[in-house]
């Protein structure tokens, strides 16, 4: 056809890594049509990406194309060579990627960042290539473009900086964008502003666009064909509709079950076999507290003020009972996550009080909090699974560690039978437990992290975005294992997540957050489906919403 | 929000009266040291080794060596105070007076040292990142190695040896001019700064060549460090997504790695810098020995062997003090290449 911009044939690509050839890439067909929107779907580890990186001839040193042709315009970018790569880089195809904040230099003023792409393609002089750049910038939307020009990406937002990323992008008006993963890591909010900006960009110029992304939500709302890779292979590729209502291959049908939708509940996003177990606990009624029994957290007036500026969180009051599950969302700066870390005594709240279990806690320092004896009721898991487990303990030292110190536990087979009892109400196989955190996958070291928390049995369990890093088939095994920990060992959870689907799901009351104050509070499905503030149904909206959970309830 | 020079000013202020408290406790802990080393002053300085004991106990008087330690404390403070470091016995000068003359040469030494370093570091360091684990990579890695291994003192001689003894290129290893140039009016105290000032080119090269061994034999010994650091940084910076986006619209390579990489890269290197050349300062004791250098350190080690306290202690003050400033000098460097140091 001669209306393809993009012709990708059987495309390899291999990374020589220290344990031999890995290949990342093996047999990708795809086209794409001028001016069209395509967004490549896939979990970590697809091989999404690397295509991307492939077509703009970006690999890092180790990457290889070992097979395939990638026609841009009848020309092979392949076997392409210094200036004519060059020429096609910037000029004919661009590229924005996931970290905006990273993807720019840090001490270079953005205007001259901008002008440097434009200069590099077009023979004009510094002074007209500066105008561009100050038209790029309010073309992407940019509020006070001249001042920004000067400004450096430390003091922009994370918003911001993709929309500069975007400028820069766009600047030589390139007839292909790849944009990979471009708003992962932002606020809901700042994610539909963006998106909104880049299809409207393209829209306008004409530009063809890959987005890749692991979120079918938001392939689904910008995109009008989707093509879906696993392993290193496109599984199916098909209009959205079609895709979401009957998914052909089984990996769609577990990654359309497995995103969360306005209508999921969580026993729905896993597959049959995983579901086992959880059915039972399902079943079984949930043990009611009995009438006039004292809320577990009662938290009043709760504020923190750092060291300058204004309150990151004031007026913060609310309770929880034992077993109940609790969302806290609100976009970043909200306050929601230092709200929890105050809860679990991690930081020091300015005023206010915290009484857990009838015992006011919240006068005890934070860096004493450690000896005190409702330390392990209150356990804490984290955002990140790599960043919050020591690199030189395994796993079973990660989960021990907990018992020897809070606990009183000493070493021997009574800790072993703890962590290994532990590390099986997780799911993590015993035989990973001698393993490091560097030899675990993501979601295995997501478990860990819960297995650590629940390893002294505590009362109340403080999530901060527990899942945030993780794949969505990862995320709802372990959202599954969560609500079932909850709902076997009466533990209550704190939610703290931007995701709205995801705490819509799991808790059962819902606080919003914004500028440190509680905006809006109650039942989580009445507060989500009927939002009274502007605030909660701006969040509300700009989920991507995939709005076929009936057909797909009839495919399944 | 204050402007990027201001902010960087201010912070460099408040960093200088910070570092007061840390001076002070050079000051007494110097002081203090010199009293517990073995060794009396006043035995060294008596006439002869047959000295009576009245006229040792004479001379201790008069140095004021009988009093309390508390008491020769508050006398040396408040001598300090005044800006009186004390008297050498070996000169017989005002040890300000004998680190004035001296300084300038050993500051001119290490400055050249320094910048021969740099100038030989930084693109060793980057060439070696651009193609790590190239064959030129291992030869900046065994050359900064042999750099590191050889004492300054070893290659000094050498360098002698062969620029001098061999090759007969250097002039004789003996200070900063030979005796019958004639000096230039002395406005810096560097010798082949004056001379320039002077316009008395033939002076300039006399200086140069007197300059340049031991300059590079300094610079040798250092080069090592801010070459590994150099290529460590920049290989971070060069996998760094900012690279890869100035990559992804097609810029220069020359652009990609001097604006976009190297910029950044420098950053750390501006700090080893700095702590490089507080070390060569007062290291370079052993150069100056080597080749007739009257600077301070080569002072106060003939100093401390005679027991001769005030100018010891001068010299420690005076390379705190330096230290001090160098650090200043290297966060106001900072601030100026880094525009996200000066908000705090």
């Amino acid at each position: 056809m001669t209306d393809q911009l993009l012709d990708i044939e059987d495309l390899h690509v291999s990374f020589s890594t220290r344990r031999g050839t890995v290949e990342a890439v093996r047999g990708v067909t795809l086209t794409v049509a001028k001016g069209e929107m395509l967004g490549l779907v896939g979990e970590s580890g697809s091989g999404k990406s690397v295509t991307g990186f492939a077509t703009t001839r970006l690999l890092d040193a180790a990457g290889r194309v070992t097979g395939g042709k990638i026609m841009f315009r009848g020309q092979d970018v392949t076997k392409l060579r210094g200036d004519d790569l060059r020429q096609l880089q910037g000029a004919a195809m661009s590229m924005i990627f996931q970290n905006p904040r990273a993807a720019l230099n840090p001490i270079r003023a953005i205007g001259l960042q901008i002008a440097d792409a434009i200069l590099t393609h077009k023979k004009i002089s510094k002074d007209a290539a500066r105008a561009e750049a100050l038209e790029l910038l309010r073309a992407v939307q940019i509020r006070d473009p001249e001042t920004r020009m000067n400004a450096y990406p430390h003091e922009l937002s994370g918003g911001m900086c993709q929309r500069v990323m975007i400028a820069i992008a766009i600047s030589c008006n390139p007839s292909l964008l790849i944009a990979d993963e471009p708003t992962t890591g932002l606020d809901v909010t700042t994610q539909k502003v963006v998106m909104d900006l880049l299809a409207d960009i393209a829209a306008a110029r004409g530009m063809a666009t890959i987005l890749i992304t692991h979120d079918l939500g938001l392939a689904a709302r910008y995109c009008r064909r989707i093509a879906v890779m696993e392993r290193g292979r496109i599984v199916e590729e098909a209009d959205p509709k079609t895709l979401f209502s009957a998914p052909q291959h089984a990996y769609t049908k577990r990654l359309v079950a497995a995103s969360p939708t306005a209508t999921s509940r969580i026993e729905d996003l896993v597959t049959e076999e995983e579901r086992e177990g959880y059915a039972a606990v399902l079943g079984k009624p949930r043990h009611e507290p009995a009438y006039g029994t004292p809320p577990l957290l009662e938290v009043r007036q709760l504020a923190k003020r750092f060291d300058e500026g204004s309150a990151a969180v004031a007026d913060f009051s609310m309770t929880m009972a034992g077993g109940e599950s609790v969302g806290l969302v609100g976009e970043s700066g909200s306050g929601k996550s230092t709200t929890s870390r105050m809860i679990c005594r991690l930081i020091d709240p300015s005023e206010g009080d915290i009484v857990f279990d009838g015992q006011s806690i919240g006068h005890i320092a934070s860096r004493d909090f450690h000896k005190s004896p409702l330390r392990k009721d209150i356990q804490m898991v984290f955002q990140d699974p790599n960043e919050s487990l020591n690199p030189r303990f395994t796993a079973y030292d990660c989960i021990a560690h907990p018992l020897l110190r809070l606990d009183g536990m000493r070493a021997g087979d009574a800790l072993r039978k703890r962590v290994e009892e532990c590390a099986e109400r997780v799911g993590l196989p015993l035989d990973l437990l001698s393993r490091f955190p560097h030899q675990l996958s993501g979601g295995q070291k997501a478990r860990v992290g819960i297995a650590r928390a629940i390893a002294c049995r505590p009362r109340l369990l403080v999530l901060d975005e527990p899942t945030a890093a993780l794949d969505v088939s990862v995320q709802a095994v372990v959202l599954q294992l969560l609500d079932r920990l909850r709902r076997e060992n009466d533990i209550a959870l704190l939610f703290v997540s931007h995701d709205l689907n995801v705490v819509r799901m799991l808790c059962d009351r819902t606080i919003v957050l914004r500028n440190g104050g509680i905006v809006e509070q109650g039942e989580s499905r009445a507060l989500f489906d009927n939002p009274k503030t502007d605030y909660t149904r701006k969040l509300v909206e700009a989920i991507p919403h995939i709005d076929t959970g009936k057909l797909l309830a009839a495919a399944v | 929000m204050k402007t990027g020079l201001g902010a960087t000013l201010l912070r460099a202020g408040r960093r200088l009266l910070s570092s007061l408290p840390a001076l002070f406790g050079v000051l007494v802990f110097t002081f203090l040291l010199m009293r517990v080393l073995p060794g009396d002053p006043a035995v060294f300085f008596a006439s002869g080794p047959n000295a009576g004991k009245e006229e040792i106990e004479q001379i201790r008087k008069q140095m004021g060596l009988n009093k309390s330690v508390p008491e020769q404390l508050v006398f040396y403070l408040s001598d300090i105070g005044h800006g009186n470091l004390g008297r050498s016995m070996m000169t017989g000068q005002p040890v300000l007076k004998d680190l004035r003359e001296r300084l300038p040469a050993s500051l001119e030494l290490t400055f050249t040292a320094l910048l021969i370093a740099l100038i030989a570091a930084v693109p060793l360091g980057v060439v070696a990142a651009l193609r790590p684990g190239s064959l030129v990579d291992h030869g900046v890695r065994l050359f900064c190695a042999l750099g590191v291994c050889v004492p300054t003192f070893v290659s000094g001689l050498l360098l002698i040896y062969v620029f001098y003894y061999l090759l007969g290129l250097a002039p004789d290893p003996t200070g900063r001019i030979d005796v019958f140039t004639s000096l230039p009016p002395q406005r810096t105290g560097f010798l082949s700064i004056d001379f320039l000032l002077a316009g008395d080119l033939e002076g300039w090269w006399a200086a140069f060549r007197q300059l340049i061994l031991p300059a590079v034999s300094m610079a040798l010994f250092v080069i090592a460090p801010l070459a590994r650091i150099t290529r460590a940084s920049m290989l971070v910076s060069l996998g760094s997504d900012f690279v890869r986006t100035a990559r992804s619209v097609g810029l220069s390579w020359r652009k990609v790695v001097v604006t976009y990489a190297l910029r950044n890269a420098i950053l750390p290197v501006i700090t080893i810098a700095g702590i490089v050349f507080s070390t060569m300062l007062g290291a370079n004791v052993l150069v100056e020995k080597v080749f007739s250098w009257p600077g301070v350190a080569s002072y106060a080690l003939d100093a401390l062997l005679s027991s001769d306290y005030a100018p010891v202690q001068g010299f420690v003050l005076l390379m705190a003090s330096l230290f001090v400033l160098v650090n200043l000098v290297v966060d106001v460097c900072y601030g100026i290449a880094d525009p996200r140091v000066s908000i705090e």
